[in-house]
C-alpha cells in the first residue's frame, strides 16, 4: 500500500511541475517586464500656484502617523507637533501601528484617515512604495500629504520634512566616531531594519565617508540589523563583539539600537574599551554618558522636526505653499524655511551631545 | 458536516448552539451597529479596504482550516508569503516578465509547504514545531534573496488589479478568486469523501488510518496546498500593497490562527467549519477598521482582540461543560465507544 502512495504521489508532483513549466514556458516568451514599465518621473504633486499671503486656515484637523506609535522618539516629535497645531488654532489626533515594520497596518490607517476626512496626514513612512496608492488615494480626496522623518517616493505626498540632511547625518557620524577612536581600529554599523529607508541612505553616505583617505586604516568589518527592537539589538551587539574581537568602535544610527547597545557594552567587559556613538535621546543615553559607556553622540530635535511638520501641513492646506521648489514659508517661532528640490524642506544640522551638554536636553 | 466521533463524551455533548454560529451572528451585529452608528463605515469605498485589507488572512485561514481540522498548524504561512513577495521583486529586478514570475513563486509555494508536508509525515515530527523551526528559514531565505531592497515598480495593470475596485463598488477585483477558493475549499471540506477523511484523522488518527484513510497523503497534500495559497497571498500583497519586501506579513501566521480560533476550529483537531473560520477573520478584520475609526488606539485593538480570542476559546468549553453536567445529572454516562481494532 506505501508504494503505491508514493508512486500515486510522485506522479501527482510530476504533473504539477509540467504544468508549472508549460505556463512558464507559455509565457517565457512575451509578457511584462521590467524594461516595458515606463519609469514614472516621479515630480511631486505640487498643484496650483501658492499664495504666500493667504490666510492661515483655522479648525483643520492634522493627523501624524508615526512609523511606530510608543516610540519616544516619536511620542516627542508629535508633542511638539501638537502643541504647534493648538497655537494655530487646528486640531490634532494621532494614529499608528504599534510595531515599525507592519506596512499593511500603516497603509490601512491612511485608508482610515482618508475615510475620516481629516485635511491633513503627516506621516513618517514605513516603506518608500507601499504608502503609493493610499497616499494617491488621499490627496485625490483633497487631503494634504506631508512626510516626515521617512519619506516616501516624491510623487505620493506634497512635501517631506527631513530632519537633517541625509548626508550630514551620515558623514558626521562617520567624524564623530572616528575622532574617538583616532582614526583606527575595525568598527560596525548597528542598524534598524534592513529596509528602513532613512537608515540606509545614512548608510550609504557613512560608507562613502570612509572611503576619504583621512580614514584609511578605519575598516567597516559588519552592518548588523537590530529591527529597532531592544532585545534583538542587544543580542546583536553581542554578536558583533564575540565575532569581532578587536572592534573599536560602532555607530547606530537608531534611538532603539544606540541605547541596547550601551545597556550591553556598560554592563561587559567591553565598557570604555569600544566607543560608542551615533543617533539617541538625551533622556536614553543620560546614565550611560554619565557612566562613561558613551562619549557623544548626535541627534536633531526630534520636537522641532514634529512643529515643522505640522506648520508646513497647515501652510501647504492654507494654499501658502503647493511643494515648488524655491517657495519660502514662516514656521513660527522655528523660522523661515525654503522648499528644496524635490518638495523637501531641511530642519537643520544636527545636535551633538556630550557630558557638557546633556542636562541642558529633554527628551 | 462532521460525522460523529467516538473521542470523549464531553466532545459528543456540543452546546446546543454552535459556536460558527454565534461567530456568524456576532459579525452581522456588527456590521449592523457599523452601518447605522459608525461615521465613514458604510461606504462602499471603506468596505473595499475592509476587505482588501482582510483578504491575505481570508486565503491562507481556507487551507490553515483544513490542516486544523485534521490535527495540525502550519506557522510558516507569514514567511512563505515573505519568501513569495521577496523572490517576485528579486526575479522582477532581473527583468523576468511578470507572467513568468507568477507561477514560479506559486511552484515555490508549493515547495515551501512539501518541504513542511515531508518533514512532518516522514519523519513523524510535530507540525508546530516543525513549521517554527520553516517558518524562520523561508524568512531567512526571503531576506538573502531581495535584501534590504523594496521593489516598487510593477507594471500599473496588475497593481491595479491588486489594489482596485470594480468600478465604485465595494468588491475588490481581487476578492473573485478568494469567492472562487472559498467555494471550492467548502465543497472539498463539507461535502467530499476527502473533507470527511480530514475530519477522522483529526478525530483519530489511528482509527483513520485503520479505517483505510491514506493519512500521510492527506496530510502531505494539505501542507502543500497550503505553502501555494501563502505564495498566492504574497503575491497579492505585493501587487496590493506595490511593494515586495522581505518582511512583508511578518506575524500573518497569528492574525490567521486567531482568526481559525475565532472561528470555533478545535486545535485538537476533528471539529469546525470553514464557514466560521470566515466569519472569524472578517469579524477580526471589521473589528479592526471599526476601531480604527472610532480612533482607537493600537494597543488598545490588540487588547480587544486577545479578549476575544480568550472568550472564543472559553465559551464552546464552558458551554460543553454544562452540556455534559446536565447530560450526567439526566442519567448515568455511557461509557465512552471505544473503536473495534480490525
Amino acid at each position: 500500500m506505501n508504494r503505491t502512495v508514493t508512486v500515486r504521489t510522485r506522479r501527482l508532483t510530476l504533473a504539477v511541475a509540467v504544468a508549472v513549466a508549460l505556463a512558464t514556458a507559455a509565457t517565457a516568451c512575451g509578457g511584462t517586464t521590467k524594461s516595458d514599465t515606463r519609469k514614472e518621473d516621479g515630480k511631486p504633486a505640487a498643484v496650483g500656484t501658492a499664495d504666500p499671503n493667504a490666510p492661515l486656515k483655522k479648525g483643520l484637523t492634522v493627523a501624524f502617523l508615526p512609523k511606530q506609535v510608543n516610540n519616544p522618539y516619536f511620542t516627542t516629535a508629535d508633542a511638539a507637533g501638537k502643541k504647534a497645531l493648538q497655537e494655530l488654532g487646528s486640531a490634532y489626533k494621532e494614529a499608528g501601528t504599534s510595531s515599525g515594520t507592519d506596512t499593511a497596518g500603516q497603509v490601512s490607517y491612511v485608508n482610515t484617515l482618508t475615510q475620516q476626512q481629516v485635511d491633513a496626514i503627516a506621516v513618517s513612512a514605513q516603506d518608500p512604495g507601499a504608502l503609493c496608492t493610499a497616499l494617491k488615494q488621499a490627496m485625490k480626496n483633497g487631503v494634504s500629504v506631508v512626510t516626515y522623518d521617512s519619506d516616501t517616493k516624491t510623487d505620493c505626498r506634497n512635501i517631506f520634512v527631513s530632519q537633517a540632511s541625509a548626508e550630514d547625518l551620515g558623514r558626521s557620524q562617520v567624524q564623530l566616531l572616528a575622532k574617538q577612536i583616532g582614526n583606527k581600529g575595525e568598527i560596525a554599523i548597528l542598524s534598524a531594519a534592513q529596509t528602513a529607508t532613512n537608515q540606509n541612505t545614512w548608510i550609504d553616505y557613512m560608507k562613502d565617508e570612509l572611503k576619504k583617505p583621512a580614514y584609511k586604516d578605519i575598516k567597516l568589518v559588519k552592518t548588523a540589523y537590530g529591527d529597532d527592537d531592544a532585545q534583538k539589538s542587544f543580542q546583536q551587539t553581542q554578536g558583533l563583539l564575540q565575532e569581532h574581537p578587536n572592534l573599536k568602535g560602532i555607530i547606530s544610527p537608531t534611538t532603539v539600537g544606540i541605547k541596547a547597545a550601551a545597556q550591553y557594552l556598560s554592563g561587559s567587559k567591553y565598557k570604555g574599551k569600544v566607543e560608542l556613538t551615533g543617533l539617541g535621546t538625551p533622556n536614553d543615553m543620560r546614565a550611560y554618558v554619565k557612566n562613561g559607556t558613551v562619549n557623544a553622540f548626535e541627534l536633531w530635535d526630534p520636537a522641532k522636526l514634529g512643529a515643522l511638520a505640522a506648520h508646513t501641513a497647515v501652510a501647504l492646506e492654507s494654499g501658502r505653499i503647493t511643494g515648488r521648489e524655491g517657495e519660502k514659508f514662516e514656521a513660527g517661532e522655528l523660522g523661515e524655511f525654503t522648499i528644496g528640490k524635490d518638495s523637501v524642506v531641511s530642519l537643520s544640522t544636527p545636535t551633538v551631545f556630550d557630558k557638557k551638554n546633556i542636562d541642558d536636553f529633554d527628551f | 458536516m462532521p460525522e460523529p466521533t467516538h473521542t470523549s463524551l464531553a466532545t459528543r455533548l456540543s452546546g446546543s448552539v454552535r459556536w460558527d454560529t454565534t461567530v456568524g451572528a456576532l459579525l452581522i451585529v456588527l456590521l449592523l451597529c457599523s452601518f447605522s452608528f459608525v461615521d465613514n463605515f458604510g461606504n462602499a469605498l471603506n468596505v473595499s479596504f475592509l476587505i482588501g485589507n482582510t483578504l491575505p488572512i481570508a486565503l491562507i485561514a481556507l487551507p490553515m482550516t483544513m490542516l486544523v481540522v485534521s490535527g495540525e498548524v502550519d506557522l510558516s504561512v507569514g514567511s512563505t508569503v515573505g519568501l513569495s513577495s521577496a523572490v517576485m521583486g528579486s526575479l522582477w529586478n532581473n527583468g523576468m516578465a511578470i507572467e513568468t514570475i507568477i507561477p514560479l513563486c506559486l511552484l515555490l509555494g508549493l515547495v515551501c509547504g512539501l518541504v513542511n508536508g515531508l518533514l512532518v509525515t516522514r519523519l513523524g515530527l510535530p507540525s508546530l514545531a516543525v513549521t517554527i523551526g520553516t517558518m524562520a528559514a523561508y524568512r531567512g531565505i526571503a531576506q538573502i534573496v531581495l535584501g534590504s531592497d523594496s521593489v516598487t515598480d510593477f507594471p500599473g495593470q496588475y497593481l491595479d488589479f491588486g489594489a482596485g475596485r470594480f468600478g465604485d463598488t465595494f468588491i475588490p477585483y481581487a476578492a473573485l478568486p478568494l469567492v472562487i477558493l472559498f467555494a471550492i475549499a467548502v465543497v472539498v471540506l463539507h461535502g467530499s469523501r476527502l473533507g470527511r477523511s480530514l475530519f477522522a484523522i483529526g478525530a483519530g488518527e489511528e482509527a483513520a488510518r485503520f479505517s483505510g484513510i491514506r493519512v500521510k497523503r492527506l496530510k502531505l497534500s494539505m501542507f502543500v496546498t497550503t505553502g501555494a495559497l501563502s505564495a498566492l497571498t504574497g503575491v497579492f500583497w505585493t501587487l496590493h500593497y506595490a511593494s515586495a519586501r522581505y518582511d512583508n506579513a511578518t506575524g500573518l501566521e497569528l492574525s490567521v490562527i486567531a482568526a481559525v480560533l475565532l472561528g470555533g476550529i478545535d486545535f485538537d483537531g476533528g471539529k469546525g467549519t470553514l464557514g466560521g473560520a470566515i466569519a472569524g477573520v472578517f469579524l477580526l478584520g471589521t473589528l479592526q477598521n471599526v476601531m480604527s475609526l472610532l480612533n482607537v488606539s493600537a494597543q488598545s485593538q490588540i487588547l480587544v482582540t486577545g479578549v476575544l480570542l480568550v472568550i472564543s476559546v472559553l465559551a464552546p468549553r464552558i458551554g460543553r461543560q454544562m452540556a455534559t453536567a446536565r447530560a450526567r445529572r439526566k442519567s448515568a454516562a455511557a461509557p465512552p465507544a471505544v473503536p473495534a481494532a480490525p
